[in-house]
């Protein structure tokens, strides 16, 4: 450890390098919120003025916030939708990972095969029977309906089932002989055991559902329905040429998730990397 | 005190077996079954329609009297259909995409892994666009490809560049335009995953070869490289398939467009079905997408056994 009040000077290279790569992917977020700082007339100046000359925040803000396009509504709604989605997707995975993983009858090892299968689909390929089926069944156009779609996750069922047959069997065998049913054993001893790969695919899930623009597009028609990803490019649309009221915009529906993320990182990245998961 | 004789001591134990196993069953059915009734009513019967559909003329807004069964007419006109076959072309040549984001990002991580300080800092940074909402970050990017005063071709034009690309604007540049957006969005998850792969790589392999005197590409090429080969393989399979997905930046961005440059498959079942209302003909796209998934799961399969150095 003779390098450790050294300064190996190959490693600051390399960091010097990589801190000038990740500037292109660093530029364009610090671009989105000076602009969204600047007066209309000064988003385009060049060379770009990186910290702006004449502050317009407040104003570009509250019209986003309050104005035509209230973006507090959205908020609510994205929300509302996203921390339910995680509610229900989160116990119906552990409930079926459970099942499927815990408790020995016979059926269990075909039906997951057949839950499991269902993840080749490509959600896109199966739009256009699900709209069918939500016009018919009165889903369409309402939050429940939207929260219905991604409350059924197979990833999140997989991924905890892992998760629970690491709990050791002899834990369930000794709560039976106690005289414990499934739904006691798996509520006082299996999930507190697997708690943290719950909160894992629990942050996961919220950002896949803020996230979520496809779902949205297609089964909401209702303006004051929207979530942030919808309203966002209604807005986008509608304010045309506004480039600093669209970057507030922008701003608006990237922090919170940079929020979840920071504070959940070590959980994000373990539990991407563990599961290799994609939304 | 005869009634316990009367049941033999033998079928005791049997029944409350049979009981208990019955009871398991239950068990198993009622914990399993919020899942399996969603999974059935939003997948597996829509799966079932979107086959059925694939078969029918229909209009959404004829009402179901309005169904006509015409067989494999669909995909007969999708297989004569310009416009679907150049978004197939598209999709192919978005495939491009993979190995770019893929070796970029094995290479940060190889970097990151161990050569630089600040790691944590980095894995954030690179992170930011996989986790960032997609229509923001698109709009973003819409804006500083902005053809005339976008700060990317200001930039472009101010080190001497005078006629700089016209970007999504231009239909010879579109394609790639999302294609490199893509990849910048794509590294972040790619780096951590070739992350999580290099930390399973056992240290000895690589004192062994400092003893041997190897050089730094030396270990790369002959330890690094060809232990990460099952990482590589996943990543290129789900990069494949998620590249088969794309919609979100597409519809946000070009809506296909200019002239069909951007159209891919995705893209082109949503307008069939939402724009022109064409259920049947969108369906038969839909069973097309889900053949071309199909296949490359299925190839992952057979070429997992083959290839993957484990």
């Amino acid at each position: 450890m003779a390098t450790l009040h050294r300064l190996d000077w190959r490693k600051a290279v390399t960091t010097a390098v990589l801190f000038a790569v990740s500037l292109l992917f660093l530029l364009p977020f610090l671009w989105m919120l000076t602009t969204s700082f600047k007066l209309e007339k000064d988003v385009f100046v060049y060379p770009i003025e990186w910290i702006p000359k004449q502050w317009n925040a407040i104003a570009n803000y509250k019209e986003v916030w309050f104005g035509r396009y209230p973006f507090y509504i959205y908020y609510w709604n994205s929300i509302k939708v996203s921390v339910i989605t995680v509610l229900v997707s989160c116990t119906t995975s552990s409930l079926a990972a459970y099942g499927f993983s815990k408790v020995r009858f016979k059926a269990g090892k075909w039906l997951f095969l057949i839950v499991l299968a269902t993840y080749m689909v490509p959600s896109q390929a199966i739009l256009v029977p699900q709209f069918i089926l939500y016009r018919n069944i009165g889903l369409f156009d309402s939050h429940f309906g939207l929260i219905l779609l991604s409350s059924f996750s197979v990833l999140g069922t997989f991924m905890l089932r892992q998760f629970f047959m690491g709990v050791n069997q002899e834990y369930i065998e000794s709560a039976k002989i106690d005289g414990a049913g499934h739904l006691r054993t798996f509520w006082s001893i299996a999930f507190p055991l697997v708690k943290p790969a719950v909160a894992t695919y629990a942050i996961l899930r919220f950002i896949w559902t803020w996230n979520d623009y496809q779902n949205p597009l297609i089964f909401l028609r209702t303006d004051g329905l929207y979530t942030i990803p919808l309203a966002m490019q209604k807005f986008t649309s509608m304010s045309g040429e506004f480039y600093s009221l669209i970057m507030a915009g922008a701003v608006s529906a990237i922090v919170p998730l940079l929020i979840v993320f920071i504070i959940g990182q070590k959980s994000v990245i373990e539990g991407i990397a563990l599961g290799g998961v994609k939304g | 005190m005869t009634q316990p004789a009367a049941v033999p001591e033998a079928v005791k134990p049997a029944r409350r077996r049979l009981s208990l196993s019955a009871g398991e069953t239950l068990a198993g059915f009622l914990f399993v079954s919020p899942m399996l009734i969603g999974v059935t009513v939003l997948v597996l019967l829509p799966i079932l329609a979107a086959l059925a559909l694939s078969l029918a003329d229909w209009n959404f807004v004829q009402g179901w009297d309005g169904i006509k069964w015409i067989g494999f007419e669909n995909f007969r006109k999708l297989w004569d259909d310009p416009a679907f076959i150049r978004s197939i072309r598209n999709n192919f040549l978005f495939l491009l995409a993979v190995p770019v984001y893929m070796l970029i990002s094995m290479v940060l991580a190889v970097l990151i892994d161990r050569y630089v300080y600040w790691k944590g800092f980095f894995k954030v940074a690179y992170f930011m666009p996989y986790i960032s909402n997609i229509v923001a970050v698109a709009v973003v990017w819409q804006v500083l490809f902005h053809p005339s005063y976008g700060p990317i071709n200001e930039m472009l034009q101010a080190i001497g560049i005078a006629n700089p690309p016209k970007w999504i604007a231009d239909p010879k540049f579109a394609l790639y335009s999302i294609m490199m957006i893509t990849v910048w969005i794509s590294i972040g998850f790619n780096l951590i995953i070739y992350i999580a792969g290099l930390q399973s790589i056992p240290r000895d392999l690589y004192e062994a070869a400092d003893i041997d005197g190897a050089s730094a590409l030396v270990k790369f090429a002959r330890i690094t490289f060809p232990l990460l080969s099952p990482t590589s393989f996943f990543l290129l399979v789900t990069g494949i398939i998620s590249s088969f997905k794309v919609f979100d930046i597409i519809a946000v961005m070009t809506q296909g467009g200019p002239i069909g440059s951007t159209s891919l498959m995705v893209w082109y079942l949503y307008d069939q079905a939402f724009n022109n209302l064409k259920i049947g003909y969108a369906s038969s796209v839909s069973v097309v997408l889900f053949l071309f998934v199909f296949l490359i799961t299925a190839g992952q399969w057979i070429a997992q056994k083959k290839w993957v150095n484990y």
